[in-house]
């Protein structure tokens, strides 16, 4: 495996992870989600709200405001500022980059949030004006959101690679299975493969349970130096390695491979451990078929073998390689730009023994991927993290 | 869908007529260049005048090289459906109305990768296509993948309908039967398969040649109209505005006259009084009764057609007059056009050369034969275009308009018509 060149993540701790609850609709707004979640933080560290002084914000629905309208609406004065409108990938390239300033002393305890509201009309509202091209290419196409670019690259992935729609319902059904004991999950009723099967049509391929439910709420976690971590006392996860990237791939018609492929070598690489080390994974997971290009890309099965190996493997929290074990997006919701952080919420919660009643026995390493914007025909932004429990 | 199209059911009066709605018209400026380019039936893409690259969606920097020089090309279209869907859920009140909703991924021999709409006859994917540019109701670019050869009875697909104004089953109104373009117009549309055509002539009491042969056509009924009378306007539009699907203003006054060969308004005021004034009692009185019904099932209202002229874009001296009312009647059908804009009514302004009639005796050859104005006229309306300049001396002096308006001015003036 090729050695990173870059400077490794050593020292760097995730710490305190908070979601607050989803609801499918909130009158709240944006600014009401992010507050409570650093509430919340603030609440189970004991830090004082003046000794964060690193923040990082990812929201679709905070405008007219940027982190910056935040940090006076909170109250904050941090010497660090970010804002990450990366979607998808926010919580993998928010710790990533907040790790930087941990490792350089640009800042001490960084707070990393993400949080949407989402009222009975956000959703469509927000369909036409997403991007300069899904303004100008894609929404005066029957305005599907991104069911129908998704539909399109499953149907391709399916015929392309012989992957059916029963190897995709695998994965949403051991999601559901894991969401049953995950408090703020959305979905809390047991979905058999036949349900899955049998759901309506949303876009062909996709059909309902292929789709996430848009929804309320935020998820965040404090970064900081694992010395601090130990002296605050504070459970967390080691950060080992991250990577990012954007627009991979542009000259492939039509996506069949994520960023991951590009940096699986370099993300490996900087933790110094394979795939197979791996004990639980957290893929983001919009549509179903992004998580089976994922066990493809980064590196567990190689390109066009994912159908097998969800066949061959039991994704659910008890199961050989358990995937997406608070349920994922698809059985949790998706909470705007919190989509971006409920694997990262998740896995520090299993590494560092907060899972509660829904442990992975013995789980030592969790991968974290991101993948956010549908701008035009694909997600521009790839990312993944691999987090260590604490020795 | 079954090809050809059936003639569609009588409408139930008991129900309600559906109010129009359009799909999402936002753009943004660069990408309106799309538009302009369909709204003379043409499929341009941007294309890097430093390093050749396509651009698609429309750029403002080329993607290769970070060029700003993206002038539009013309397009072949030729390309591969890599994927397709069909949209069952749609977030939009448009789509919502017409589920499910046929769409596709292609990507361009060129190279760029671009969705598109699916009519039910393009064959699934993978295959080739052929990708073509059309007008959507809301009257802005949208791009269709089509089977790589033309199918009979293809503009009956309900996506092509859909985006089109195809005569096909539908009632028109032609204002003016007693001119030599209006007699062929009718004749045109009768062979486009118009449902019922009505044709207005100003002075019923007088057997004017052509008329008796029009009125002998099973769709034709002659309707007394005479546009510069408010009242005669107002009384067809009592009998006949609420079932009209598209409106063809023919009618025209054309006199030779700049300002110093005749002295006085009157004939100056008399082209005024049916080009510009008209326009605009029709507008007032046909306007209104097309708007409501713009969504009224699979022959709905869709268009209205104005023949202006190509001297509607630079004054012609030896004609005068006449072009200063035809660049009010283009400047008055701007205005329609935006009005008509939010019921889906596309209005199509025809901007022909010297048409081979009297008025025009004294000028050169090519003149337009009114046949091949009534036939542009038709495949307009079946294209979905918005702008038309039928004939060889329109498409100069719209190439010379566009390559230089003061240039072409001076050469008017100079007497290069």
């Amino acid at each position: 495996m090729a050695k990173s060149t870059r400077k490794g993540y050593a020292g760097v701790a995730v710490a305190v992870p908070v979601t607050v609850p989803y609801v499918r609709y909130s009158t709240h707004g944006a600014h009401w989600f992010l507050g409570q979640v650093l509430a919340e933080m603030l609440r189970q560290s004991g830090i004082a709200k003046d000794d964060i002084d690193g923040l990082c914000v990812s929201s679709f629905s905070l405008a007219p405001d940027t982190a910056v309208g935040l940090t006076q609406h909170l109250g904050l004065s941090p010497r660090w500022l970010d804002h990450l409108p990366l979607g998808g990938a926010c919580g993998v390239v928010a710790v990533r980059r907040a790790a930087r300033a941990i490792q350089a002393g640009d800042a001490e305890v960084v707070a990393c949030v993400a949080g949407d509201t989402n009222h009975v009309d956000s959703f469509r509202a927000s369909l036409g004006s997403f991007s300069l091209f899904a303004r100008d290419a894609t929404y005066p196409y029957g305005s599907g959101g991104p069911n129908a670019m998704f539909a399109f690259i499953t149907a391709h992935y399916m015929r392309t690679y012989g992957a059916r729609r029963e190897d995709f319902g695998r994965i949403c059904v051991a999601q559901r299975d894991n969401a049953l004991a995950t408090p703020y999950a959305m979905f809390k009723k047991a979905l058999t493969q036949a349900e899955y099967m049998a759901a309506r049509m949303i876009a062909d391929p996709i059909h309902l349970f292929d789709c996430v439910m848009p929804c309320a709420g935020a998820e965040g976690v404090l970064v900081m130096s694992e010395a601090r971590a130990r002296d605050l006392g504070l459970p967390h996860a080691r950060l080992l390695a991250a990577t990012e990237r954007h627009n991979a791939y542009r000259e492939d018609p039509i996506m069949v491979r994520g960023g991951w492929a590009m940096d699986r070598d370099d993300l490996y690489g900087q933790a110094g451990v394979r795939p197979a080390d791996i004990d639980l994974l957290q893929f983001y997971d919009d549509y179903p078929v992004i998580v089976m290009m994922q066990y493809e890309d980064l590196g567990f099965c190689a390109k066009g073998e994912g159908p097998a190996f969800v066949q061959s493997h039991d994704l659910t929290r008890a199961g050989s390689l358990p995937t997406n074990t608070s349920g994922g997006q698809l059985s949790a919701g998706q909470a705007g730009a919190a989509g971006g952080y409920i694997g990262l919420t998740e896995t520090v919660r299993q590494l560092s023994g907060l899972a509660e009643g829904r442990a992975v026995a013995e789980a030592r390493l969790g991968l974290v991927s991101g993948f956010g914007m549908v701008t035009y025909d694909r997600c521009l932004c790839t990312g993944a993290l691999i987090l260590a429990a604490a020795d | 869908m079954r090809l050809p199209m059936q003639r569609p059911p009588r409408k139930n009066p008991m129900l309600r007529t559906r109010a129009p709605t359009l799909p999402p018209w936002g753009r943004s400026r660069v990408a309106l260049g799309l538009t302009a380019a369909a709204a003379v039936g043409r499929f341009d893409l941007q294309q890097c005048a430093d390093c050749g690259a396509l651009q698609y969606p429309p750029r403002e920097a080329c993607h290769v090289c970070l060029s700003a020089r993206l002038p539009w090309k013309p397009q072949n279209g030729a390309g591969m459906l890599l994927s397709e869907t069909t949209l069952h859920h749609s977030n939009d009140l448009f789509f919502r109305e017409r589920l499910p909703w046929r769409l596709g991924l292609v990507r361009l021999d060129s190279g760029p990768t671009l969705m598109v709409h699916l009519p039910d006859c393009t064959p699934p994917a993978p295959a080739p296509v052929r990708v073509d540019v059309r007008l959507d109701r809301a009257g802005q670019a949208v791009l269709l993948g089509l089977p790589i050869k033309e199918i009979e009875h293809m503009n009956d697909d309900r996506v092509l309908r859909e985006m089109g104004c195809d005569p096909k089953f539908r009632k028109v109104l032609v204002t003016d039967g007693k001119t030599a373009v209006g007699q062929a117009l009718v004749k045109a549309l009768a062979g486009a398969g118009a449902d019922l055509i009505w044709v207005g002539h100003a002075e019923p009491w007088k057997k004017l040649p052509g008329l008796a042969e029009l009125s002998a056509l099973p769709q034709v009924t002659l309707v007394p109209l005479d546009l510069t009378s408010a009242k005669s306007v107002t009384e067809l539009a009592g009998e006949v505005a609420g079932k009209v699907d598209i409106v063809i203003n023919n009618a025209e006054v054309h006199r030779t006259h700049g300002i110093a060969t005749r002295r006085g308004v009157d004939a100056a005021r008399a082209e005024m009084d049916i080009n510009y004034f008209g326009l605009l009692r029709l507008a007032q009185e046909f306007g209104p009764a097309l708007k409501g019904r713009g969504a009224d099932g699979a022959a709905s209202a869709v268009a209205w057609v104005n023949l202006l002229s190509i001297y509607a874009l630079s004054n012609y001296p030896p004609h005068g007059t006449y072009a200063a009312s035809k660049a009010a009647a283009l400047s008055l059908a701007q205005c329609l056009r935006a009005e008509m804009r939010p019921a889906g009514i596309r209005v199509v302004n025809v901007f022909p050369g010297p048409i081979d009639d009297d008025w025009n005796q004294l000028l050169p050859p090519p003149k337009l034969a009114p046949a091949s104005v009534a036939q542009a006229i038709v495949k307009a309306l079946r294209d979905g275009v918005e702008d038309v300049y039928p004939g060889d001396v329109a498409q100069e002096w719209l190439a010379r308009w566009r390559d230089n308006p003061k240039v072409l001015e001076r050469e008017l003036a100079a007497g290069e018509g």
